[in-house]
C-alpha cells in the first residue's frame, strides 16, 4: 500500500489540477496491474460495499485508545472526519504489514460474511501494523469517501496523459460497467471494454454572462431569446441504439437518469441533443433543490423516479444521423431539432421566447424566477455551436439575486480542508421580539474574514450543541439567494434558494436586520 | 487552604498577591515576570520585566519604550517581599521558562507555554513539583501526539531534497522566535538557508546572547530572487503569502506547526506540504508534565481547555479552567 499512500499524500498536498494528474500518471507508471484497477475504481465509487460498520471501528478505537465516549466526539468535532480520527486516536503500530492495495482490497472484501469479534480481530490486527497515514487509508478503503478532489474527469484526463487513448473513451470505459475483480487494467483503457465511438459527446457550447445593457447586441431580430434552466446542462447522445448521458462536467451520467433514457430509447434517429436535465412534474420544471435529491446516488428508487421524474428540455442540436451540424447556423439546427422532438411531458423542446423589444425582453425576464428558471439565454441566431466559452455569439442574462441582511446565530466548524474554523453559518431575521433563523450559509467570505469570525465565535459562544455554537446575535450579513417559499424547515417559516453570504455588514447592527414581514412580501 | 492563594487570576493577568507582581500579564503593569518573548506572553507597556537571560535581549529588540528588564539564568532564586522566585527550562523556545513560587512551604509553578520533547536548541523542559500547576492546553486533545522528533526532522529533509531535485526552492512558513530557528538547526547542510527580514533581525540578537545557530543570509528582495533557486527559505506566517515569495520562480511551499497534524488543517492553509512540529507539549506531554509536577490543584489555560480539564478531573486530578489571553495570534 506504500504507493497508494504515497499517491494519496500527493493528491492531498498539491492544489493543482496539473500536480494531480502528474501524481496520478506517476502511480499508473509505476504502480502494479491489480493495483490500478483498484485504484480507479476505488476513485470512481466502485467500490464493495463497507463491511464493517463505523460504530463498530469507533467502539474498537474507544477501547484500544482507552478514552472516554465524550472525548471521541470532542476530537471527531475537531477533525472533521472520522476515518482520520480513529486513525489519530490509535496507539503507534507495534509492527509492520507491508501489503500491496489488492491485497487489502480483497481481504477487506472476504470480511463480509464474518462475525463481529472476526472482523474486529482482522480491522485492530491491520491498525497496530500500519502508520497513521496508512491507518487513515485502510479506514477509508473499508468505507467512506476519499475527498482529495480527484474528479472522474481529471481521472480520465490523467489516464489519457499515461496511456495516449482518447479522454472521452476513456471517460465511457471507466464510467461503463465493469468488475473489478474480472477486469485487466489495460483492457480496461485500451476500450476493449466498450464502443467508444457511440458514447462521444462534443465539447459544451457555453456563454458569458451579459455585463452590459442588451440594447448593445442590436437588432433584436439577430437574437433567440429562451429560458435559461437551472438544472444541470447535458448531452444525450443515441447512437447506434446505444444512449449516454453526459453532464457539462463531462462525466457520464447514464445511470441516474434511467427515465429519460427510456423516453429517449423511443426516437428513431441518431443524434446528439444539448439541453437541460430537469425535474419536471405535472408540466411545470421543479427547483434545482429535487433534481439534487436524485444526483449522486447509486441507484435510484421507484419511489424517486415517480416523485421527482427527470425532464430534458432540449436546446441544441450538434449532431444528427451521424452528421456533425456544429458549423450551420442556429436557426437550422434548432429546425432540425423541432423536426423529430418528441415534445413529451420528459422530452421538451426550449421554447424561443417572442419578444418585440428589449426592454419587453426585460420585462420577460424580471418574470422568469414564476416558471424557476434563472434569466434569459441569448443567442445569435446565426451561430455556430461553439467548443467553449466563446465571446459574443452566447449570452447568458440571469435575474438579479434578492438579498436579505441577517444576523449571525449558529455557527459550526467546516468539515475536511475548513475543520479548524467556523465556516458553516446559521442566519436569523426579527420576528416581533424573536429571532428566527432564515439560512445556513457557507460560501462568500475570504479566508481572512472567516478567521476573523472565528474569533468572534470563540469569544461570543453562548451556548454549545456538539459542534455548534450559539453565538451572540451581533454579527450582520447581507445574504443573497436566487428564489424564495415557504418551508416548514426554517423557524422564519420561509426557505430561500442558494443562500450565500454577499458581504459582512460592519455598518449594520442588529436592530437594522429584516423582519419577517418584510421577507416574505419577496414571496411571488 | 490556610493562607491566602500565592496566584490569582485578575482581569489583568496572573497575579501573585504576595509578591505583588504579575506572570505573563496583558495589560500594563508595574512588574511582569515573563515566561517567554513570544508577544502573547511578553507584552508591551510594563514598567520592569523579568524575565529568562535569553529573553531579555529578545525583550529589548522587540519591544519599544522606556522600562527595565532584568534577566535571571535556570534555578537561580530570587526573593520578592518574601516570595522565593525561580525560573526553569519550559523547552518551549529557546529562554522560555517556567516561574516557580514559593512562600512559607507552598509552591505553585506557572509554566507558560512548554514542550516535554528536546527540539535541539531549547533547553529542555523540566518538571518541577509543586502544589498547584498552571498549564496549557494548546494541544489538549489525544488526536495530537507528535511523532518523534527525528522522524518528523527526516520527512522535512526529505521534502527539500525532492524539492532540489525537482529544482524547487523550498520555502517553510514558521514563527520567527523558536520555530525558526529549531528548522535552522534540523535543515543544515541541505542548502543555504535564507530567511526573512524579521527572523535575521531576530537571530541576531540570539547571536549575541552566545547561542549557536547554523549559518544562513537574510533575504535580499531585489538580488536573492534568483540566488534561492533550490535553496531554503524561512519566512514568519504573514509572510508566507507576500510578495517576496510570490516573485521566487519555482516554489514548494511547507506550514511548520502543531495544527497540521489535521488533514482538514493542512488542506484549509493550501500549502504544499504540512509538517506537524510543534513548539507545544502534545497530548501525552501534557498529561505525563502533569502528573510529574504531584500538584494538587492544576489550572488550565489557552486551548482545548474544557476537554482537558474535564479528562484530568475524571482521572483523579483537580483541575480548573482559567480564561487567560494567551494564544492570541499565537502558532
Amino acid at each position: 500500500m506504500k504507493k497508494f499512500a504515497q499517491l494519496f499524500s500527493e493528491l492531498e498536498s498539491s492544489n493543482k489540477t496539473n500536480d494531480k494528474i502528474a501524481a496520478l500518471v506517476n502511480y499508473f507508471e509505476s504502480a502494479d496491474e491489480k493495483d490500478k484497477i483498484w485504484c480507479l475504481a476505488l476513485f470512481t465509487g466502485k467500490r464493495p460495499k463497507r463491511p464493517v460498520k463505523t460504530t463498530l471501528m469507533k467502539e474498537w478505537v474507544v477501547e484500544v485508545s482507552k478514552i472516554p465516549d465524550w472525548l471521541f466526539l470532542e476530537c471527531y468535532s475537531t477533525v472533521g472526519d472520522l476515518g482520520e480520527t480513529l486513525s489519530l486516536l490509535l496507539p503507534p503500530p507495534a509492527q509492520i504489514h507491508d501489503k500491496p492495495l489488492h491485497q487489502w482490497m480483497e481481504e477487506i472484501k472476504m470480511l463480509y460474511p464474518h462475525t463481529d469479534e472476526e472482523k474486529k480481530a482482522y480491522v485492530t490486527e491491520a491498525w497496530n501494523g500500519l502508520n497513521a497515514n496508512e491507518r487513515f487509508i485502510f479506514n477509508k478503503l473499508i468505507g467512506g469517501s476519499f475527498r482529495i478532489g480527484v474528479s472522474h474527469k481529471m481521472l480520465v484526463n490523467a489516464l489519457a496523459r499515461y496511456s495516449g487513448e482518447d479522454a472521452s473513451s476513456l471517460m465511457h470505459s471507466i464510467m461503463g460497467k465493469w468488475d473489478v475483480t474480472t477486469t485487466r487494467f489495460t483492457e480496461l483503457i485500451n476500450g476493449e471494454t466498450i464502443n467508444a465511438d457511440n458514447s462521444r459527446p462534443y465539447p459544451f457550447c457555453l456563454a458569458y454572462p451579459l455585463e452590459g445593457e442588451p440594447e448593445e447586441l442590436g437588432k433584436i431580430t439577430n437574437w433567440s431569446a429562451e429560458y435559461k434552466w437551472d438544472g444541470i446542462r447535458g448531452q444525450i447522445v443515441k447512437r447506434n441504439n446505444e444512449i449516454f448521458i453526459w453532464s457539462r462536467g463531462e462525466e457520464l451520467v447514464t445511470d441516474q437518469f434511467p427515465d429519460l433514457v427510456e423516453a429517449v430509447a423511443g426516437i428513431n434517429h441518431d443524434f446528439v441533443a444539448d439541453g437541460e436535465i430537469l425535474v419536471v412534474k405535472d408540466g411545470r420544471v421543479m427547483n434545482f433543490n429535487e433534481l439534487q435529491k436524485r444526483l449522486n446516488r447509486k441507484t435510484v428508487s421507484a419511489k424517486m423516479l415517480k416523485e421527482l421524474p427527470a425532464g430534458f428540455y432540449a436546446y441544441d442540436l450538434p449532431e444528427f444521423g451521424f452528421e456533425d451540424l456544429r458549423n450551420r447556423p442556429l436557426t437550422e439546427r434548432r429546425n432540425k431539432l423541432r423536426s423529430f422532438w418528441p415534445q413529451t411531458s420528459r422530452l421538451l423542446l426550449s421554447e424561443n421566447l417572442g419578444f418585440e423589444s428589449w426592454d419587453h425582453l426585460a420585462e420577460i425576464r424580471q418574470q422568469s424566477r414564476e416558471v424557476n428558471s434563472e434569466g434569459i439565454m441569448l443567442k445569435r441566431l446565426d451561430s455556430p455551436y461553439h467548443s467553449g466559452r466563446k465571446r459574443g455569439d452566447w449570452w447568458k442574462w440571469k435575474v438579479d439575486p434578492m438579498t436579505i441582511d441577517a444576523v449571525l446565530i449558529y455557527a459550526q466548524k467546516g468539515s475536511g480542508r475548513r475543520s479548524a474554523y467556523y465556516t458553516d453559518y446559521t442566519f436569523a431575521i426579527r420576528d416581533n421580539d424573536k429571532l428566527v433563523t432564515i439560512a445556513k450559509a457557507y460560501s462568500g467570505l475570504t479566508d481572512k474574514e472567516i478567521m476573523e469570525i472565528t474569533r468572534f465565535v470563540r469569544d461570543n459562544s453562548l451556548e454549545k450543541f456538539g459542534p455548534v455554537r450559539t453565538v451572540k446575535p451581533e454579527l450582520v450579513f447581507e445574504i443573497a439567494f436566487e428564489g424564495i417559499g415557504y418551508s416548514s424547515r426554517h423557524k422564519s417559516g420561509v426557505a430561500v434558494r442558494f443562500p450565500r453570504i454577499a458581504r459582512w455588514r460592519r455598518d449594520k447592527s442588529v436592530d437594522e436586520i429584516d423582519t419577517i414581514e418584510s421577507v416574505k412580501a419577496l414571496i411571488r | 487552604m490556610s493562607h491566602k492563594p500565592l496566584i490569582t487570576f485578575t482581569k489583568h493577568g496572573i497575579y501573585c498577591p504576595q509578591g505583588d507582581f504579575y506572570i505573563d500579564p496583558w495589560h500594563a503593569v508595574d512588574r511582569a515576570v515573563v515566561t517567554h518573548a513570544h508577544a502573547d506572553h511578553a507584552r508591551y507597556g510594563m514598567k520592569n520585566y523579568l524575565c529568562h537571560e535569553i529573553s531579555k535581549p529578545i525583550i529589548q529588540s522587540r519591544i519599544s519604550g522606556d522600562f527595565a528588564v532584568e534577566g535571571i539564568s535556570y534555578g537561580k532564586t530570587k526573593t520578592i517581599n518574601g516570595v522565593k522566585l525561580s525560573l526553569h527550562p519550559a523547552g518551549h523556545i529557546i529562554g522560555s521558562a517556567q516561574v516557580r513560587l514559593e512562600y512559607k512551604g507552598y509552591v505553585s509553578v506557572v509554566s507558560g507555554d512548554y514542550k516535554t520533547g528536546d527540539d535541539g536548541i531549547s533547553t529542555p523542559f523540566e518538571p518541577v513539583t509543586c502544589h498547584e500547576f498552571v498549564t496549557e492546553s494548546t494541544f489538549g486533545l489525544p488526536v495530537y501526539r507528535w511523532l518523534p522528533r527525528k522522524i518528523v526532522e527526516e520527512n522535512m529533509r526529505n521534502w527539500v531534497v525532492k524539492n532540489q531535485q525537482q529544482n524547487k526552492t523550498s520555502v517553510f512558513t514558521a514563527y520567527s522566535l523558536g520555530k525558526a530557528q529549531r528548522l535552522m538547526v534540523a535543515l543544515q547542510s541541505l542548502g543555504r538557508i535564507y530567511v526573512h527580514s524579521a527572523i535575521a533581525k531576530l537571530n541576531e540578537v540570539i547571536l549575541q546572547s552566545g547561542v549557536q545557530l547554523p549559518e544562513y543570509s537574510p533575504f535580499q528582495l531585489g538580488s536573492d530572487r534568483k540566488n534561492v533557486q533550490g535553496q531554503i527559505v524561512i519566512v514568519p506566517p504573514a509572510a508566507s503569502d507576500s510578495e517576496m515569495i510570490r516573485k521566487v520562480p519555482k516554489t514548494a511551499t511547507a506550514i511548520c506547526s502543531g495544527w497540521m497534524q489535521v488533514r482538514g488543517h493542512r488542506r484549509w492553509q493550501s500549502a504544499d506540504a504540512g509538517f506537524a512540529i510543534s513548539d507545544h507539549a502534545d497530548w501525552d506531554g501534557l498529561i505525563s508534565a502533569v502528573k510529574a509536577t504531584g500538584a494538587e490543584k492544576i489550572h488550565v489555560t489557552h486551548g482545548y481547555t474544557e476537554p482537558f480539564a474535564r479528562y484530568l478531573n475524571e482521572n483523579g486530578f483537580n483541575a480548573q479552567v482559567v480564561k487567560t489571553r494567551f494564544g492570541e495570534g499565537e502558532e
